[in-house]
């Protein structure tokens, strides 16, 4: 790819110490990203959502981060300034989180909100805003944007919320996007138009996601190219169209473990982990 | 024989003028020891069913019974004693301050049981956790380990009829396996009808050998597995479930997986 990487992440480490000792939650993570989509997949506790938070440096108080490299474009991201990193959270890099029930502010209008994001890094004056949070209403096909704007949350339904949570990310026009879970906690038909949306919405902005799911068939149609985490470390990175012939037997595993309408089984085979698995990968199978 | 009915199930909410009907006349029959599922996107009635038959919504119209004998809208302590549900989170069901054995000794001490103990014990070996967990809290548990302390706590009643509602949506695929194989197991073990409710055709393929699928408070189409596998659906919403469930990665008639 001619096209400079919008991300660039070699051996990040993520580690939480506790009164009971030292937790490794990510040991390891290199990839780099293009105008891509990029899904990395694993179950809960593999360590994909912390590394999508060590991206934006949001990680707890508690946890320590350790990288070789951590680049966006020109940014290093290790040694920016907390200020500089609120310029590039939201502006740069931009966040989706999985249930908008939780991630909307409750006592603020989704108007508010949107023009909120703007405004914090567009400057612009509160009519242009109003304007153009209507205008990003209207892009991820709210019917009625104008009555949107001044509805409260709980006014709204989880597939609207998730539209709203997606047009104010869109609003300050990052280059990347982090989507964790975005869709897990929607019905499967409401899920399946988010996805369509944002699909529009990433190629009509040249975009680049970095897609966190637990969900292997989403990703696996979703995604260009996928990484499969377990235990902290990526333990495969396979085209997505080309998940079924994945190698690793974490992966084959949860492959097989999933019910399938058109292939009906007694019983669905339970994932035996390995405990070779866990062992530190070396540098080259990095 | 059947095990339980629902007929003629109506349910409203709202104020006078502004009622809407969440349910309308839905009405299914589930044979002892079947598996029934009910399907459909969210707001469409199905956990309003649910609850109503677990006596959690009284005010209804139609008739559930229970071995042929209706049951009164506000259920007795004998009724629980033979229907029991699972919640969909279980993270949200379980007490987050009390040990795995008070959870489950709660129901028996209402029913006054005999040998409430050594049930405690039986339900915590049969979902597979043994008895070390007894004295263990709810964050000491994975997300999976709960929905099986979850479901002993509904088995160590020995119910006959499980409500199950969407038991593995909170859980990762390989630990919904785990779950899936559990609840097949209990049903052929102990003999139990289950009323499934899920989003995920995929799931109620897997467990349910007759499903209903519903939208907007009614049941659309009523199928049976292999009708379904078969994709032999008259209705819209049925196609919709199913191409949703295509549209996110599951190929139709997928050759076997090369090795």
């Amino acid at each position: 790819m001619s096209e400079p990487r919008l991300l660039q992440l070699q051996d990040l480490r993520v580690s939480f110490h506790s009164r009971d000792g030292v937790v490794d939650a990510v040991r390891g993570v290199s990839f780099s990203l293009g105008r891509e989509k990029l899904g990395i997949v694993g179950e809960s506790g593999s360590g994909k959502s912390m590394t999508g938070r060590a991206l934006m440096r949001l990680l707890p108080s508690t946890a320590t981060m350790h990288a070789k490299t951590m680049r966006f474009g020109e940014i290093d991201l290790l040694a920016a300034s907390e200020r500089q990193m609120c310029q590039v959270r939201g502006r740069h890099i931009a966040m989706i989180m999985q249930d908008p029930k939780y991630s909307l502010n409750p006592v603020v209008t989704v108007g508010k909100q949107i023009t909120e994001t703007y405004r914090r890094h567009r400057r612009t004056g509160g009519r242009a805003a109003r304007d153009y949070a209507i205008e990003m209403l209207d892009a991820v096909k709210i019917r009625d944007p104008a009555r949107v704007f001044h509805q409260y949350p709980h006014e709204i339904s989880g597939g609207m919320g998730q539209r709203v949570m997606i047009a104010m990310m869109l609003a300050a026009e990052p280059s990347l996007l982090i989507a964790d879970e975005p869709t897990s906690a929607l019905d499967v038909t409401v899920r399946f138009e988010i996805l369509q949306l944002l699909d529009e919405l990433i190629q009509s902005r040249h975009l680049g996601v970095l897609f966190i799911s637990h969900d292997l068939n989403l990703v696996r149609r979703y995604c260009d190219r996928v990484l499969i985490m377990y235990a902290g470390q990526v333990v495969e990175e396979i085209e997505a169209d080309r998940l079924n012939e994945a190698t690793h037997p974490y992966t084959r595993g949860l492959l097989d473990s999933m019910p399938r309408i058109h292939r009906p089984r007694h019983r669905l085979p339970v994932l035996q982990r390995d405990p070779a698995w866990r062992e530190p990968l070396t540098a080259d199978e990095r | 024989m059947i095990e339980l009915e629902v007929r003629d199930l109506t349910v409203a909410f709202g104020p006078e003028r502004q009622r809407v009907r969440a349910v309308e006349d839905v009405s299914f029959a589930i044979a002892r020891g079947a598996c029934f599922g009910l399907v459909g996107e969210s707001g469409c009635g199905k956990s309003t069913v649910l609850r109503v038959i677990a006596g959690l919504n009284r005010d209804y119209g139609g008739t559930v019974s229970l071995r042929g004998t209706p049951v009164p809208p506000r259920r007795d302590k004998a009724y629980y004693k033979r229907v029991q549900m699972v919640f969909q989170d279980p993270y949200g069901s379980l007490h987050p301050g009390k040990t795995v054995y008070s959870q489950i000794m709660g129901p028996m001490l209402v029913h006054k049981l005999a040998g409430a103990e050594q049930r405690v014990d039986r339900a915590l070996e049969a979902v597979g956790l043994g008895t070390a967990f007894r004295f263990r809290y709810p964050h000491q548990l994975s997300g999976g380990q709960r929905q099986r302390v979850a479901i002993a706590r509904a088995l160590a009643l020995e119910p006959e009829v499980l409500l199950l509602d969407e038991p593995t949506s909170a859980l990762d695929v390989s630990v919904q396996a785990e779950i899936l194989n559990l609840l097949a197991d209990l049903r052929e073990r102990e003999g139990l009808t289950y009323l499934l409710v899920s989003h995920d055709l995929a799931v109620i393929a897997h467990l349910c050998e007759e499903l209903a699928v519903m939208d907007r408070g009614r049941i659309v189409e009523a199928l049976t597995r292999d009708q379904l596998v078969r994709g032999e659906t008259k209705v819209d919403s049925t196609r919709r479930l199913l191409e949703a469930s295509e549209e996110l990665g599951e190929d139709r008639l997928p050759p076997e997986a090369p090795r």
